[in-house]
């Protein structure tokens, strides 16, 4: 069959992608830019058998999640900038105790209340290090409506596959614009479940890192009867606070993520392959980039675009690389120097950086980057 | 044994001080499943963080030991995930009533069928003794030296008021008692409330004077009131003590039910 063609908004393309990933929970609190993610999966949730809960708030909508996705069911949460913040806790029990779940930050101007209706790229670091303690996480960015549905699914395929909480952050603009998308009958990529255990119930260990750096996740209520805690812990998921186990642990915690970048880290490129200036942009910001890249080829300039579709963990590799390469990096970013930092510290001085940053919740425009581009050429 | 079936040997020793009343109020959760006959790999222990909420990890069930006060907000995850499962959340006063009182309240008010144990010491014993929301007007804590100036919940009040449908309170020197009270709590369909009042030795007794584990305990006998000879009692005899026993039992629709419904209706299956 053909692919049904909509007009959708990103907020929307994110529950499309969802349910095709085959969402069965969602627990929410009602934040702009949001919303709209709680809104239509409350409708369109228990249709297919999941379930979905307005919760108190969103410290108690991150514990539900948490809680669901330990049955075996897949299990999401959408929220904003303030949101963002309270589920912070839980997401960190969520990375520590390894529970596969996806948040959602379609995120508004901050700090505090901010701009609950603009555009901002405001939490790339809260993203990275919202929560306490060392910790990987996997957070990807969509700059489209189809590519947010195509990413929430890759969200849950990560979060599955690598037992991990995934963040998805979204631009207000992404969230609120409709777009032209294709939704396919089937998903367009294969959906990914967690590994199931293998052992015998009586000799299964949740957290035995002689299963790999990724270790079976077995579903509450079937007979498993293991121990699930936010203290460090050992291969039973027993509280321990031996010095090695908890090396162990927290060695295996990053392996998990750090030795299969290969695999989650994603990102596009347009015009590299001669480019002098490249232009570092992600999210909403990027479509504003390309366009730059555009004017700045009509110009004569060789130009170039490098969007980070992972940010975290962050691209390293692919800075050093065109870093040699080029004579000047031109970074834009709606904050006031976020992910520019981390551009730097990969770039290892190979290159000079123009910054490009705005924070008045207002896009980025393309002949704001184009003119920093002309700057440095 | 009960013990052999239902606790996780290799768990021990718990941290649990001599005295302490946690480990008599967990035998009666144990003794309540047991005579209730649920299926162990069906039912989910969730707790938070206190010395009560350690509880979870020496028992041999799905265990969930999360962060302070959301025990809750994670057990209505798993119950509304999967609705067969048996869902006992065992939490301190701090636990429930202060970090976690907003979940409390909601839980109850959605009457959603989880069974709530509510382990009173009337302080917070892990953190060594500040004043909980239930620490008594004026008693002494380390974070109230010159006396507490807050005034403690009726906690059993407060869950009826916001709808949970079975409300019990009981002490841990009246053990047996105890189990029974848990027993008809797993039985309610909806969301139930024991308050089991523990005894901390440890801190807030001896900041209180009150004595060892065995006084503190003796204190519980003599304080408690059944709620039969309590209706017969006038509100002055009733001064300075509490009332123990089945406080409130009623009826409600009951959460994850009306969600099966409203999925069985939206797929044509009813
Ligand atoms: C977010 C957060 N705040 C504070 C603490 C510290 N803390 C641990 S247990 C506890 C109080 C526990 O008291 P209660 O629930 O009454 O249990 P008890 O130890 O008395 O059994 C506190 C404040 C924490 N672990 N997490
Ligand atoms: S500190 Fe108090 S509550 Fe904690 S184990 Fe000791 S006696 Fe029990």
């Amino acid at each position: 069959m053909s692919p049904t063609v909509k007009l959708l908004q990103g907020n929307e393309a994110c529950v499309e992608g969802a349910l095709a990933a085959g969402l069965k929970f969602f627990a929410g609190y009602p934040i702009t830019p949001s919303t709209e993610i709680a809104e239509h999966l409350a409708e369109r949730l228990p249709r297919v058998g999941g379930r979905f809960i307005q919760m108190e708030d969103e410290i108690a909508s991150m514990a539900a999640v948490v809680g669901a996705s330990l049955t075996g069911a897949k299990a999401m949460t959408a929220t904003s900038g303030p949101g963002f913040s309270l589920k912070q806790e839980n997401l960190g029990f969520a990375t520590f105790t390894e529970v596969p779940c996806v948040v959602v930050n379609v995120m508004r101007g901050g700090p505090s209340t901010g701009l609950p209706t603009s555009p901002a790229q405001s939490d790339v670091m809260q993203a990275r290090w919202g929560t306490h303690g060392d910790h990987p996480i996997i957070a990807i960015y969509p700059s489209s409506v189809p590519e947010t549905y195509e990413l929430t699914i890759k969200a849950f395929n990560f979060a599955e596959k690598y037992r991990t909480p995934v963040i998805l952050l979204m631009d207000e603009v992404i969230g609120h614009m409709r777009e032209r998308i294709e939704l396919p009958d089937e998903p367009p990529i294969p959906i990914i479940d967690r590994a199931k255990p293998t052992v015998p119930k009586s000799e299964y260990l949740p957290f035995d890192e002689s299963q790999g750096d990724v270790p079976p996740l077995a579903n509450f209520g079937e007979g498993y009867r293991f121990h699930i805690t936010g203290l460090t812990h050992d291969q039973r998921g027993f509280p321990t606070s031996a010095p090695d186990k908890t090396a162990v642990l927290l060695d295996r915690l990053h392996n998990k993520i750090y030795n299969s970048l290969d695999d989650i880290l994603l990102w596009e490129t347009i015009d590299m392959e001669d480019a002098e200036i490249g232009i570092f942009a992600y999210g909403a910001t990027a479509r504003s980039a390309t366009r730059a890249v555009r004017l700045a080829r009509e110009q004569g300039v060789k130009a170039g675009l490098i969007r980070p579709i992972t940010i975290w963990p962050f691209p390293d590799q692919l800075i050093a690389q065109y870093a040699k390469q080029l004579k000047a990096l031109v970074v834009a970013e709606m904050n006031l120097g976020q992910l520019v930092n981390e551009v730097e510290r990969a770039a290892q001085g190979q290159v000079p950086i123009k910054r490009v940053l705005q924070a008045n919740g207002e896009l980025i425009l393309p002949e704001t980057i184009l003119q920093a581009a002309l700057e440095v050429k | 044994m009960l013990a052999e079936k239902y606790l996780r040997d290799a768990m021990m020793p718990h941290i649990w001080c001599p005295g302490c009343g946690h480990g008599i109020i967990m035998q009666a959760v144990i003794k309540a499943i047991d005579k209730a006959g649920l299926d162990q790999d069906k039912t989910v222990i969730v707790s938070g963080i206190g010395c009560s909420s350690r509880a979870s990890g020496y028992m041999n069930f799905d265990t969930l030991h999360t962060t302070h006060g959301r025990a809750l907000a994670f057990a209505t995850g798993v119950k509304m995930a999967n609705p067969e499962l048996n869902v006992i959340v065992l939490t301190g006063d701090g636990d429930a009533l202060a970090i976690g009182g907003n979940h409390f309240i909601h839980a109850c008010r959605r009457n959603i069928d989880i069974t709530t144990i509510i382990f009173n010491n009337s302080i917070y014993g892990m953190t060594s003794g500040q004043y909980s929301p239930m620490t008594p007007h004026g008693h002494l804590a380390t974070t109230a030296p010159h006396g507490n100036m807050d005034r403690n919940f009726d906690v059993c009040e407060l869950a009826k008021a916001a709808g949970a449908t079975y409300v019990a309170r009981s002490t841990a020197y009246h053990a047996a008692g105890m189990a029974d009270l848990i027993g008809k709590a797993l039985a309610n369909k909806g969301f139930s409330v024991v308050e089991a009042i523990s005894q901390c030795p440890t801190y807030y007794g001896r900041r209180n004077k009150q004595g060892s584990a065995i006084d503190m305990l003796n204190w519980q006998k003599e304080h408690a009131v059944n709620v039969a000879a309590a209706a017969r009692l006038k509100p002055e005899q009733l001064e300075g003590k509490f009332v123990i026993g089945e406080l409130h039992s009623s009826s409600a629709p009951e959460f994850t039910e009306q969600y099966d419904q409203l999925v069985a209706r939206l797929q044509g299956r009813e």
